[in-house]
């Protein structure tokens, strides 16, 4: 699979000018509200032309204003989950689901059980969306577009009308469509969280443009990165191999670079690729090796760079041995322990605070 | 005479309104959806102007209508005379025609009603549907037509009450023929005008209470069916 897109869009004092590629897995449209993500989905979708630009999916030309082309969004079949999830109504879930399948050949449909056990929706067939939680809305709204075949699944913040608790219902469902479904997928969101989840690329919007793109290990961990999301989600994205799950203590343990990471929950394959979003603001610092300490995480490192922020609190940026973090301290704390650069540095993570991919 | 069993002739203005105001809702229904369509969904040059034209019958006397039909549907008139050389169909002082002036008279509530209720509905909705493969004909026909029913059938209601009402513009195109153009309004109105008529105006008046009350509580009971479908709890 490859999508190549390049479009330029006057919308009144905005300007939209971006240009990016994908192939294949899932690619994370991330920026800040007002980046022009959502022009750049909307264009995707068919929903809006842009007045210069071509859009391409393998061979078959969707929008090319040079030649004049442009496919309408009935014709493109590319499933599109909405941040709000559209459910028809005056359908029940399960005549939701089938609606995309009417328009696709019989031949060429996917075949409705394993979709719904995917997402966990046999329960739900009978019911109308007007009983359903925003979770089980979204949930169904992916299998809509999913059972209408598409070749490319673009979803528009489909968490960012949910609050915490249903996201975390609904994340695993996700993981499951990236690693089960082989259907490339558009995800945009503007959550550091989601897109370290489940991306693995990012193309980072700013003000109408594409300000990076790149592997999500190496887009994330960019300190210019900070200036996209809103601050409070500063952090490191660490990508490490499963070595060892003990199931007494529901610990498994995470190896990356020189270093070994415990994390707290159910049990992951050995050898496994996990990925971790560790908060800044989760990162505690100690200057003497914690002696007794609840947190199992404690790594050794320098102080590689100090960042200092608008509001009283200071990024502190460590090498363990090879391996970035950030930890974010107050000023007090920072003039408190001396910290300067080069000095050698306790980093302190609760377990908890950790969450494979 | 007997207060309470009608005459052949009584039963005939009870059969022949019912006959006017059904057909006159059905034929104008797809012209209201059209319409109502257009005036919710259009942008084109004029489009006020529509509006005005459909909201004439509400503004204009009964009796004026009437006389504009006569001028444009009678034997002698423009269309009338088109119609009736080339397709032989009759309007003037025929029940059909007071079918016609009924449907010109309920167009304005209908249109409105089935306007106001494709307004109402999420385009967001469309657009899913379309992104889910659907050509614009199947959205309309799948998801918009479903979410407006209950205002379509609010709209027929309104256009059927109105027709069954309906006086002035129908005396004034069709006149007031026993058994070819007098309505349960026009009969009414003849008892009244002769001595003794009152028994029979009575009679015609309670029936025509009771159509009214049938189509309020089946247009309200439709409503429901459809709005528990919508809304669905």
């Amino acid at each position: 699979m490859k999508l190549i897109f390049e479009a330029r869009r006057k919308l009144g004092a905005f300007q939209l000018d971006a240009a990016f590629n994908s192939d294949g897995g899932v690619t994370a449209l991330f920026g800040a509200s007002g980046s022009g993500k959502t022009s750049v989905i909307r264009m995707l979708t068919g929903l809006s032309r842009p007045d210069e630009g071509r859009i391409i999916f393998d061979d078959d030309v969707i929008v090319d204003t040079v030649r004049g082309i442009f496919v309408p969004k009935h014709k493109r079949r590319f499933g599109v989950v909405f941040q709000d999830a559209r459910l028809f109504p005056h359908l029940s879930v399960r005549q939701n689901l089938n609606y995309g399948r009417w328009f696709v050949p019989k031949s060429k449909r996917d075949s409705f059980a394993p979709i719904v056990d995917l997402l966990g929706l046999n329960f739900l067939l009978d019911r109308r969306p007007g009983n359903l939680s925003g979770g089980e809305k979204q949930r169904v709204a992916i299998g809509r577009a999913l059972l209408s075949s598409p070749r490319l699944l673009l979803m528009d913040e489909p968490l960012a009308a949910l609050d915490e608790t249903r996201k975390a219902e609904i994340l695993p469902y996700l993981e499951a469509l990236r690693d089960k479904m082989n259907i490339p997928i558009i995800y945009v969101s503007h959550s550091v969280t989601e897109v370290a989840r489940l991306a693995d690329k990012v193309i980072v919007m700013d003000n109408g443009a594409v300000a990076m793109a790149g592997a999500v290990t190496d887009v994330l961990n960019q300190p210019s990165i900070s200036m996209v999301h809103s601050r409070r989600e500063a952090g490191t994205l660490i990508e490490g191999k499963v070595i060892h799950h003990d199931a007494k203590h529901r610990l498994t343990t995470i190896g990356f670079e020189s270093s070994q990471f415990f994390v707290h929950g159910p049990e992951v394959a050995e050898g496994k690729t996990v990925r971790m979003y560790v908060l800044a603001k989760d990162v505690m610092l100690s200057t003497v090796y914690p002696q007794s300490v609840s947190a199992l995480n404690i790594l050794e490192g320098k102080i590689a760079a100090i960042l200092t922020n608008a509001e009283g609190t200071v990024d502190i940026q460590i090498d363990c041995q090879g391996a970035a973090l950030l930890s974010r301290i107050t000023t007090l704390s920072r003039d408190r322990m001396m910290l300067r650069e080069g000095m050698t540095i306790y980093a302190i993570i609760k377990t908890v605070a950790l969450e494979p991919r | 005479m007997d207060w309470f069993s009608l005459s052949n002739e009584e039963w005939t203005a009870v059969h022949l309104s019912l006959r006017i105001a059904t057909v006159a809702m059905i034929a104008s229904l797809p012209f209201g959806i059209a319409v109502g369509l257009l005036l919710a969904r259009g942008h084109f040059w004029g489009k006020s102007l529509l509006n005005g034209l459909v909201h004439l019958p509400l503004i204009l006397p009964p009796v004026v209508i009437g006389f504009i039909l006569l001028i444009l549907f009678g034997r002698r008139g423009p269309v009338g005379a088109f119609l009736a050389e080339n397709l032989g169909i009759v309007l003037s002082f025929k029940w059909t025609g007071a079918a016609l002036a009924c449907a010109v008279m309920g167009f304005p509530l209908m249109v409105r009603s089935i306007r106001l209720s494709i307004e109402a509905v999420d385009r967001g909705l469309e657009d899913a549907a379309s992104t889910l493969g659907a050509s614009p004909v199947w959205v309309f026909i799948t998801v918009t037509l479903p979410l407006v029913l209950p205002g379509i059938i609010a709209g027929m209601i309104l256009s059927f009450a109105k027709a069954m009402g309906e006086f002035g513009a129908t005396i004034t195109f069709v006149s007031n023929i026993p058994g070819e153009t007098q309505t349960l309004s026009a009969a009414i109105y003849t008892f009244t005008q002769v001595p003794g008529g009152d028994a029979g105006a009575f009679r015609l008046t309670i029936i025509s209470i009771i159509i009214s009350m049938a189509a309020l509580m089946a247009s309200e009971f439709m409503a429901y069916l459809v709005g528990r479908k919508v809304t669905a709890s």
